[in-house]
């Protein structure tokens, strides 16, 4: 079974800086990590390669330094690693961004994909469904459970807002994960010298024979008109005394809105 | 068109390999397998005895929907019932449609006529509406089909829907295939008056800034919207408007929904949808603590969150947590009882209309965004909270 794994490096903090300009984001001096959904993606990636057997190869689209993070996921036992870096890529919104793994994971040819749910960054939760449409292959969001997985099919449990869906997909298909999922694994000693050795393969825009007017910023459907900071909050009060009497406050408060 | 191995049929017999004018075919765990090289030649199809090589559809040539005319909601519905999202949508897409003088649609399946009536009367001019079967669970890749086709139709100017689970999932695939660009979980909508454009307007970074997004040379602009922030759309019992029935031929689908199992609870817990969340953290100390904020929650109609301290602990299932990696929330009131306000948990419900924080120590940052600060121990201030609702209610 070959298993593709997308992982995207973010920012650590929440400290973020603004390129004025561009209105787009300063990455540079910020620690950055593993989106957490792509490690529970990873640890996904790794147990169904347990079970069934293949190679789990992790992908990232991102610039040069993202190398760390598939260095990072070869340690927790990745096979291997593809780093897709390009100016071409600079910019992309999350079609662009799509549709450049999917050229990827063609290329490679892959019987499971998987996402994290969202990256904690953008927040957007759209690369995972639309690699899918890019790849027109079946997707399965918020996996929670993986119930049983076979070469040719999967039967997962998909959280939804009051409970839970069973669904079933032929392979191959691409999956998005909740943390709910599982705990990803430590690095193992092993995986570290792996991680120290291992050959990162380095794409760029001809290597996936991508349509320029697909890629990076150009390709890219939405702009970002500008970014501002949200109005802080006010009227703040302190409820003090005894809480007998902060309860009376506080019952007051409640009365004027209506919730008691 | 593409071709791939049928692999439950394949016998791995090789007869294929040399049929491949580009070596794309290779043998892989004893069965075929056909590799990026393919030219879609359609050489091997005859050569299989067993007739498990197959050609599929390709997705379409993603195409740009230019101009279109009319503001379109994806109206979800549960169980058949329309979902308070869709009332929200109808409130924000019949002002960009009154802004832009054009029509509103909603586009409803998997329910009955009677519901789809609901949407007219709380703003819908017209309502595209299927009632096939295939559509009463939600499935991604029939939603998906309806969707895309009836936008490529009718090519509508502005597509909204819910920042649901459901919209989340399928949404990205729509636009995917119209090639046109999709802004998630906005929380504000509005024209900009000079170029008619969609000003989408959603927090990134975890809430940390805002940003203004626009997407100028696709059509549809499509976003999805934050459940609870947009105003429900007027009932008018006596609004008049169109069903437009949409028949679902040519749907097909690679993944099948087995069962649905509700988790059910004392109280509701779709976070996203009610009024009151009571959450709490460490603070509480043990997992009975809950047991305490699930009677404050009962009273007040509202549900149960959590921080992710309390979630690790074991002491709540994961759908309750509130925060960066659990969900955004914003109901009219959020109490935070034992949680310190880690700006992970923060950007999760910050943006509540009133945030009632109770927490022992005064430099908790929780206090930063509360809207009523209480400095004190949750036991102590939550069992006399409920005490005294009890007797104002008069059930004590
Ligand atoms: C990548 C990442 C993602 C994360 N995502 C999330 C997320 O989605 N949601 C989330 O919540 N966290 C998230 N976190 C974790 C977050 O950083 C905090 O660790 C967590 O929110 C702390 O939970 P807490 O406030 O319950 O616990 P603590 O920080 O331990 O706070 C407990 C508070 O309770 C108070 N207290 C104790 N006893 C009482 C009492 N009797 N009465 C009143 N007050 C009392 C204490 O003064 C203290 O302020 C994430 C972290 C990371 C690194
Ligand atoms: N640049 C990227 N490189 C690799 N994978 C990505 C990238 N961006 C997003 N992903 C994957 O898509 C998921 C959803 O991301 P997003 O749509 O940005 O919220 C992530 O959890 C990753 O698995």
């Amino acid at each position: 079974m070959k298993i593709i794994v997308c992982i995207k490096q973010v920012p650590d903090t929440a400290e973020v800086r603004i390129n004025p300009e561009t209105g787009t984001l300063i990455r540079e001096g910020v620690p950055s990590i593993i989106n957490p959904y792509d490690m529970h993606a990873l640890e996904a990636g790794l147990q169904i390669r347990e079970k069934v057997g293949g190679t789990v190869t992790v992908i990232t689209m991102g610039p040069p330094q993202a190398e760390t993070a598939l260095r990072e996921a070869i340690s927790m036992g990745a096979d291997d690693a593809i780093l897709l870096s390009d100016r071409a890529f600079a910019g992309s919104d999350t079609w662009a961004t799509s549709y450049t793994l999917s050229m990827a994971i063609r290329k490679c040819g892959a019987d499971i994909i998987i996402c994290g749910k969202q990256a904690i960054d953008g927040d957007t939760a759209q690369v995972g469904p639309e690699t899918a449409e890019f790849l027109n292959i079946p997707h399965i969001s918020y996996i929670r459970k993986v119930e049983d997985i076979t070469q040719n099919s999967i039967r997962i449990q998909r959280l939804m807002d009051e409970g839970y869906d069973i669904v079933e997909s032929s392979l191959p298909v691409l999956l998005t994960v909740v943390k709910e999922l599982n705990e990803p694994r430590l690095p193992s000693l092993k995986g570290k010298m792996a991680a120290k050795k291992a050959e990162i393969m380095k794409w760029g825009k001809a290597d996936i024979m991508g349509d320029e007017d697909k890629l990076g910023l150009k390709g890219s459907p939405t702009q970002v008109k500008n970014i501002f900071t949200p109005e802080p909050r006010s009227g703040k009060k302190m409820l003090e005394g005894k809480p007998e009497e902060i309860v009376d406050a506080l019952i007051r408060e409640l009365r004027q809105i209506k919730c008691v | 068109m593409r071709i791939i191995v049928n692999r439950d049929k394949c016998a791995g017999c090789e007869e294929c390999l040399s049929s491949c004018p580009f070596e794309a075919i290779v043998i892989k765990d004893d069965k075929a397998f056909i590799n990026e090289y393919c030219n879609a030649c359609k050489a091997c199809l005859s050569v299989c005895p067993e007739g498990a090589i197959i050609e599929i559809e390709e997705a379409e040539e993603p195409k740009t929907v230019q101009e279109g005319k009319g503001v379109w909601i994806f109206a979800e519905q549960r169980g058949g019932k329309v979902a308070s999202i869709a009332y929200e949508l109808l409130g924000a897409g019949r002002r960009l449609a009154d802004d832009l003088h054009v029509e509103l649609s909603a586009v409803f399946f998997g329910s009955t006529k009677n519901e789809a009536e609901e949407l007219i009367k709380c703003g819908a001019d017209k309502v595209y509406f299927c009632d096939d079967p295939i559509f009463e669970r939600f499935n991604d890749e029939p939603y998906t089909q309806l969707l895309s086709g009836l936008i490529t139709t009718y090519r509508p100017e502005i597509v909204i829907a819910g920042a649901t689970p459901i919209g989340r999932s399928f949404i990205p695939r729509v636009a995917a295939r119209l090639r046109t660009g999709l802004t998630a979980d906005c929380t504000s909508l509005a024209i900009d008056k000079e170029t008619g454009n969609l000003l989408q307007i959603r927090p990134a970074f975890g809430g940390n800034i805002m940003a203004t997004i626009l997407c100028p040379n696709h059509r549809p602009q499509m976003a999805t919207v934050r459940p609870r922030v947009m105003k429900r759309g007027e009932y008018k019992a006596d609004r008049r408007g169109e069903i437009i029935p949409v028949n679902a031929d040519n749907i097909s689908s690679r993944t099948k929904v087995i069962d649905s199992i509700k988790e059910i609870s004392d109280i509701a817990i779709n976070l996203q949808e009610v009024d009151i969340i009571v959450s709490g953290g460490r603070g509480l100390g043990d997992p009975k603590g809950f047991k305490l904020l699930e009677e404050l929650a009962g009273l007040l109609g509202g549900a149960v969150g959590a921080s992710r301290a309390a979630v690790d602990s074991g002491w709540i299932p994961y759908r309750h947590q509130v925060g960066q990696t659990g969900k955004t929330v914003c109901p009219k009131l959020y109490f935070a009882c034992g949680i310190s306000g880690a700006v992970q948990h923060l950007v999760g419900m910050q943006s509540s209309d009133i945030i009632i924080a109770i927490n022992k120590n005064p430099e908790a940052p929780i206090f930063n965004v509360a809207t009523y600060g209480i400095v004190g121990d949750l036991y102590k201030i939550v069992p006399l909270l409920i005490k005294r609702i009890k007797e104002i209610r008069g059930v004590a």
